[in-house]
């Protein structure tokens, strides 16, 4: 028997003017971005745009010093290390991922996720890691494994900190894949009820228990994240994590749901600059 | 063989400020495998020294409560940019890791 | 505070079967100071870790800082740096007084090297970090509350 899954689309949000359904002339990617950082900056005033990169942080110095403190020098510089070797490990082609990646690799993470026109899909920046494995002559890794992707990705990445985060969503496909994206994000699910949005917009910044939730502006830009400075945390794997906090079922990693879904809420943090790699509790 | 030892070794006014980052596993000995149920045998290091030119200037013992990937930092009068630091440590079972590196 | 690491031999512990492998030309003494037990970090409480170091009338004192958080982002790496402005500091030691066994770590200090130490440590439970420094061969305390709190939905 088929489960009927029945998502409950967030009341309430009419105040923010975000419009869902079809793009119109008031609704698209980048109004839709420039309403929720209104919508935060009004709420904390005193607390900077560039800031919104550190998510929780950026509200609570306690924990933005302790941060800082193990950024001096993390400890899970090794397992970037790996990730390095990897990247520059050839494949059984006798090519490099630089040679087959745009731009070499380097400024490249704040495109994606990106609408592929000619796969009729979103692409996300692990696609194009193992387009380039499969291209010559390797098989695809899995997209949540951390000893494999994870660990490349925590390295590929850092090439392009302080790249802003720049996501397209040009033509009628695209727009689909976005709005579906923002569906997921604000559709309430799980046995607990909540839409991403009803911590990350209508709470972002508040507490739930003794958790600081971090606001949707910025989400995107920093990961993968080493959670207690030593378990590998990517951003699906967060999504799948999320899913499960509120006891919904997750769809896998790299699935059209989750894509599309990391599709819009990068656009969200358009804009502001990426760091990989970066330490979380 | 246990991954190298990162060090920074930087002048700071006429105080050398000097950071090592270890990388050891500090396995306390009270954490119990998931699977089987047994106690992970205790893995740390015990011991760590450090010298700028040959002259000791750290002797430092530490227990399974210092965290993973061990993080120490210590300041120096007296040294200037070009002299050298060495760090050593030595675990419980008696592995040991060296390195060095030139205050810049 | 030499006491921790150097000559077990010399400890109640060690003198034994250790010390008369060591006479017998058995064991080398560094063969016997790699995992012997080194009776402070072996303590099981703050009074006996002190008592091990030998600071068990340490005077508090307000000139050593302890930066350290309010409430641990996660247990398992909580940074600590302790200042110490006591001049002729020869020693800090750190102990997270719940902890297991309370003394973390114990640095002696030389030759240039100033009252200053930042590390990361491991504790088990919302507890006092205390530092204890050796200074003109007398020891000083200070303390400072570290919450550590269980996440709840940080996946």
């Amino acid at each position: 028997m088929k489960q009927k899954i029945i998502t409950k689309l967030l009341t309430g949000m009419a105040g923010l003017g975000i419009a869902l359904g079809a793009a119109t002339a008031f609704a698209t990617p980048e109004s839709d971005r420039q309403e929720l950082i209104k919508y935060y900056t009004t709420k904390y005033p005193n607390v900077k745009l560039e800031d919104y990169v550190y998510g929780a942080l950026a509200f609570d110095a306690d924990s933005k010093a302790q941060y800082d403190a193990i950024m001096e020098f993390p400890p899970y510089l090794g397992e970037i290390d790996k990730g390095r070797k990897m990247w520059e490990t050839p494949l059984k082609s006798g090519k490099t991922y630089a040679q087959c990646m745009p731009n070499g690799g380097k400024d490249i993470a704040g495109l994606y996720p990106q609408f592929d026109e000619a796969k009729g899909k979103v692409v996300v920046l692990k696609n194009v890691v193992n387009d380039c494995r499969v291209a010559n002559g390797e098989e695809p890794y899995e997209f949540d494994d951390a000893k494999t992707m994870g660990l490349l990705m925590s390295y590929l990445r850092t090439l392009s900190d302080g790249m802003l985060s720049n996501v397209k969503v040009e033509g009628p496909k695209a727009t689909a894949a976005y709005e579906a994206g923002k569906k997921t994000f604000y559709s309430r699910a799980g046995q607990l009820n909540f839409a991403c949005a009803s911590c990350h917009v209508q709470n972002g910044g508040n507490r739930l228990r003794s958790e600081l939730l971090s606001p949707v502006i910025g989400q995107t830009t920093h990961w993968p994240v080493f959670r207690g400075g030593e378990r590998l945390t990517t951003l699906q794997d967060r999504y799948k994590g999320c899913f499960k906090s509120v006891r919904a079922i997750a769809a896998g990693a790299g699935s059209e749901t989750l894509n599309n879904l990391e599709y819009f809420h990068s656009a969200m943090s358009n804009g502001l600059p990426m760091k990989a790699s970066v330490f979380r509790k | 063989m246990a991954e190298p030892m990162r060090i920074r070794a930087t002048m700071a006014g006429d105080v050398a400020d000097v950071k090592v980052l270890m990388n050891h596993i500090m396995e306390t000995g009270v954490r119990k495998d998931s699977k089987t149920g047994q106690l992970i045998p205790a893995h740390y290091i015990t011991e760590v020294t450090a010298s700028v030119n040959g002259t000791k200037v750290l002797d430092a013992g530490m227990s399974g409560g210092i965290s993973k990937n061990p993080y120490l930092g210590f300041k120096v009068k007296g040294p200037k940019a070009g002299d050298k630091v060495v760090v050593n440590w030595t675990d419980n079972k008696g592995d040991k890791n060296t390195a060095e590196a030139t205050i810049g | 505070m030499n006491a921790l690491r150097r000559n077990v031999l010399k400890s109640a512990a060690g003198a034994g079967t250790v010390a008369v492998a060591v006479a017998a030309g058995l064991l080398k003494p560094t063969m016997a100071l790699a995992g012997a037990p080194r009776t402070a970090f072996e303590a099981k409480s703050v009074g006996d870790a002190l008592k091990g170091m030998g600071a068990s009338a340490a005077a508090d004192s307000k000139d050593i800082t302890i930066k350290a958080p309010d409430i641990a982002e996660n247990g398992a790496v909580v940074p600590v740096e302790v200042t110490s402005s006591i001049a002729g500091t020869t020693a800090i030691a750190i102990i997270a007084e719940k902890n297991a066994t309370p003394l973390v770590a114990d640095f002696d200090l030389m030759n240039g090297a100033q009252g200053f130490i930042s590390t990361r440590i491991k504790m088990g439970q919302t507890s006092l970090i205390r530092a204890v420094v050796t200074a003109g061969g007398k020891t000083f305390t200070a303390a400072k509350e570290v919450k550590v709190t269980i996440g709840g939905c940080g996946g």
